[in-house]
């Protein structure tokens, strides 16, 4: 029951959050200051979000790649 | 019909690509074990998607549209950059292209190699549960793409259209040629995915989030061809630091030769 309850919980994991849980990360606290911002300081920072999400690219795309070339 | 048609091809071109995934491992059960189980495995597979699309559907779609377009948007911003990622490392060389018809024959030759084994009504259970697998796993990306862009739109019929028309012609091309469709440039399609996935993804996250977008929905068609721009100049610059010339494309087999694996 514990083997199947792990691999299920893998199994999900790997779908989501993929080789690398950085990217995800970046993307869940770039979300949460946009709507911080929006709600609490009423700014409507539309940038924030690609931009955390081309960072997140290029920093999983280096860590991916590093000594490798 | 026409509000429609960039929602009805996203969802199509994606979904092409998990079809393909799919008749390449169903096609290896079934050529190389027996059809019988292979279908049995197929149908099992489709019976555990339409439950998780009739609990998932329905429930989904009671979620107010600013907290659904949040978590679903940060979903598919995810799921977007992980196929992205991956692209990019194929097109730079320091990934293996995903070859439907070298993953075929990996199939093949794990199909061949193992033992008939009869189990639970079923004949072949080894070609059972790769169709099983193979359906269910391609199937489950399927759903995700087709609920997540169908509640988003407010159009859920739009979405299984398109998935509808991929997964027909796929199989119809895959019915007559019987063989892994090798030829479709599968590694491109993934990448324009990537691009749509991440794009829609980040538009409806930061909506979600309570961002408003100059231009409103107008702002997804300067996004997406950002996005898109962005991501050529990673594969450039990562094929230059890897020693290759000219611009993004199929590395030759040499550069291939760290590969990190075939998935996705």
């Amino acid at each position: 029951m514990k083997r199947a309850l792990k691999s299920f919980g893998a199994f999900w994991y790997d779908f989501v959050i993929g080789d690398d849980w950085h990217v995800a990360a970046i993307m869940v606290v770039a979300l949460a200051l946009a709507a911080l911002l929006a709600h609490v300081a009423g700014v409507s920072a539309w940038w924030l979000v690609p931009l955390a999400a081309f960072a997140a690219l290029a920093w999983s795309l280096r860590r991916a790649t590093a000594g490798k070339s | 019909m026409t509000a429609a048609l960039p929602l009805v091809l996203t969802v199509f071109v994606a979904c092409t690509v998990e079809a393909i995934e799919a008749l390449t491992i169903v096609l290896a059960a079934g050529l190389t074990r027996q059809w019988r189980s292979t279908f049995q495995g197929m149908a099992a597979a489709l019976v555990v998607l339409a439950a998780i699309v009739a609990v998932l559907g329905p429930t989904i779609t009671l979620l107010p549209l600013t907290a659904l377009r949040l978590v679903v948007g940060a979903l598919l911003a995810i799921f977007g950059l992980q196929w992205l990622r991956k692209a990019i490392l194929r097109a730079a060389g320091y990934k293996a292209l995903h070859d439907e018809a070298s993953a075929y024959l990996r199939e093949v030759a794990a199909a061949k190699a193992a033992p008939e084994v009869s189990r639970r009504g079923v004949s072949d259970w080894y070609a059972f549960t790769l169709s099983f697998k193979g359906v269910l796993l391609e199937g489950l990306e399927v759903v995700f793409i087709v609920i997540t862009f169908g509640d988003n739109q407010r159009n859920l019929g739009a979405a299984v259209i398109g998935a509808a028309i991929a997964i027909v012609v796929v199989t119809a091309t895959g019915i007559a040629v019987r063989a892994p469709l090798a030829k479709v440039p599968e590694n491109w399609m993934k990448f324009a995915v990537g691009i749509m996935l991440t794009s829609f993804g980040t538009f409806w996250g930061a909506e979600g989030a309570g961002v408003t977008w100059p231009g409103n929905d107008a702002a997804l068609l300067v996004l997406a061809p950002v996005v898109a721009l962005v991501s050529l100049g990673y594969a450039v610059w990562l094929r230059r630091a890897h020693g290759l010339s000219g611009p993004a494309g199929p590395p030759s087999a040499a550069a291939v030769s760290h590969t990190q694996g075939a998935a996705g």
